[in-house]
């Protein structure tokens, strides 16, 4: 399925995701089932990061999401700080070898907890709300890998961040009531503005930028979705957007792929940490 | 590739690619083996050489070939599970080759259940998300996923051999989803790799096995849907030996 067909849906995006799945009764039975699975796991993982500060494996990482959660809310803006905080905890719980889900990848497990939950917490609205729009996530994200795969390896932090993020504004727009196509054009808004983005981990670990990075586009996420349900559209049609991802993948360098040698990896105090950790 | 590939796998971090993605081609290998190893070497490509151990990409290839699961809480602490299970670890690095750059060649060694030394050596790629392919076997150049239950079969390059495999998963009402079949030289050793619905009978497996030509049979549970609980191995025969 392309995102244009995707987005020419009559129904909810969610509804075309699954019956271009061609599922048989007892199997969308089982793809529901696993989805409320993955939905309690990342609760379980977002309940466990907040509640830690416990350092990640190199110290550089593991109280920043409890820290947020505890501090005053000095913007007086409740459902950023709950997005952030979220999605913090969950990849600070990912730095320190804990349980998460991959959504779509570990190091942007962040991104659709913080944003699809935060703003289901925020608004009170009850987990199963929340199912549809986490299978029009995994839909998006199916759409994405099918033309570039989705690692900091291959494609830059674009291709994992850039993509939870596109996942997480297609699911909050559908909680939101958006339909079909302001769903996909918030996908499409959200890859936009994440093109370009390297993966440029210190020392090679999932922690410094990722763990403040999912903050970061769990927010942009949430933007994108504002944006999308107030009618702004993509100028460039949605798969339009996701080949420029793929064809910019390709022209990183690897040492802004995952190595840890270039970018924020790349810095006198990063390269410290690297050998500090080598020894 | 399901949804639930996509929103998954439940893992332990910190990376889907180097941690999950490592694991799982560890236990591929480890169920491609059907032994216990008592020594496993990896050999790292790429970006798995340069950032294996700040992914716990180490303990997630050790954890794999001890059959653990991408969820299983013994990742972190594999080393010391492996030197439990009287398995010898090392890791070297090396260009592989043309490959993917998350990529490692996988050495098991072990003893059968006759007594008789084993060993079986498997090259695969972690392509994101915890997605895997293996690319070679035992020098033959076959791919497999371990999305499907994967029958593995050795032979000798004779007519008709691929004929009768595929003739015996029919019987069994078991669709095939993907074939693969490579031999070192004509009328030597080949090996087809066969991902399918659902694993064939443990009968069917047997029947193979006995025939002339068939020198080698492993039934590989698809680990893309494994998980700590063991539920997968229920579907699976993994190991038939004759």
């Amino acid at each position: 399925m392309t995102l244009a067909a995707l987005a020419a849906a009559s129904g909810p995006a969610s509804a075309a995701v699954l019956a271009d799945q061609g599922l048989s009764d007892t199997e969308r039975a089982a793809l529901l089932d696993g989805m409320r699975g993955r939905l309690g796991e990342m609760r379980d993982a977002i309940a466990r990061g907040l509640a830690s500060d416990a350092k990640s494996r190199t110290g550089m990482v593991g109280w920043n999401a409890k820290g947020l959660w505890e501090a005053h809310d000095a913007l007086s803006a409740p459902l950023l700080k709950r997005v952030q905080a979220y999605a913090m905890a969950v990849n600070e719980e990912n730095a320190r070898m804990g349980r998460i889900v991959a959504a779509p990848t570990a190091g942007s497990a962040g991104t659709i907890p913080g944003a699809l939950i935060g703003v289901g917490d925020h608004l009170g609205l009850d987990d199963e709300a929340l199912l549809l729009p986490l299978v029009l996530a995994a839909g998006i994200g199916e759409v994405i890998s099918k033309t570039m795969f989705i690692a900091g390896s291959t494609g830059g932090c674009q291709a994992e961040i850039g993509s939870s993020a596109a996942m997480a504004a297609a699911a909050v727009t559908e909680l939101l009531g958006g339909d079909a196509e302001a769903a996909v054009h918030a996908a499409a808004m959200a890859l936009m503005n994440t093109i370009g983005l390297v993966c440029d981990p210190v020392g090679g670990y999932v922690e410094v930028p990722c763990v403040s990075r999912n903050a970061f586009f769990a927010v942009h996420a949430v933007s994108s979705a504002q944006l999308a349900l107030a009618g702004l559209r993509s100028f460039i049609p949605p798969d339009e957007v996701v080949q420029a991802m793929a064809s910019v993948g390709r022209m990183l360098p690897p040492e802004l792929r995952e190595t840890g040698e270039g970018g924020i990896a790349d810095t006198p105090t990063g390269r410290r940490i690297a050998l500090e950790m080598a020894r | 590739m399901s949804l639930l590939d996509v929103i998954g796998p439940v893992m332990v971090g910190p990376s889907s690619s180097h941690t999950a993605g490592a694991c799982r081609l560890a236990l591929l290998a480890r169920h491609a083996f059907g032994h216990a190893p008592h020594e496993a070497r990896f050999v790292l490509h790429g970006s798995f050489a340069k950032t294996a151990r700040g992914h716990g990409t180490d303990l997630a290839l050790v954890a794999g070939a001890l059959g653990a699961a991408p969820d299983d809480a013994r990742i972190p602490v594999a080393f010391a599970e492996a030197e439990r299970a009287g398995l010898a670890v090392s890791f070297t690095t090396a260009d592989l080759g043309d490959v993917h750059p998350n990529s490692v060649r996988i050495e098991l060694h072990g003893r059968d259940a006759a007594g008789a030394e084993r060993g079986l050596v498997l090259q695969g790629s972690s392509l994101g998300g915890g997605i895997v392919r293996v690319f070679e076997l035992d020098g033959f150049r076959i791919e497999f996923s371990g999305a499907a239950p994967t029958l593995l079969v050795r032979h000798v390059d004779t007519p008709g051999v691929i004929a009768r495999v595929t003739r015996v998963i029919a019987d069994d009402e078991v669709n095939v989803a993907a074939l693969y079949s490579a031999r070192k030289r004509r009328g030597g050793e080949a090996l087809m790799a066969v991902e399918c619905d659902r694993a064939i009978t443990p009968v069917a497996a047997a029947y193979l096995l006995h025939l002339n030509a068939i020198t080698w049979l492993r039934q590989v549970p698809a680990v893309m849907s494994a998980s700590s609980d063991g539920s997968h191995i229920a579907s699976a025969t993994a190991e038939v030996v004759p």
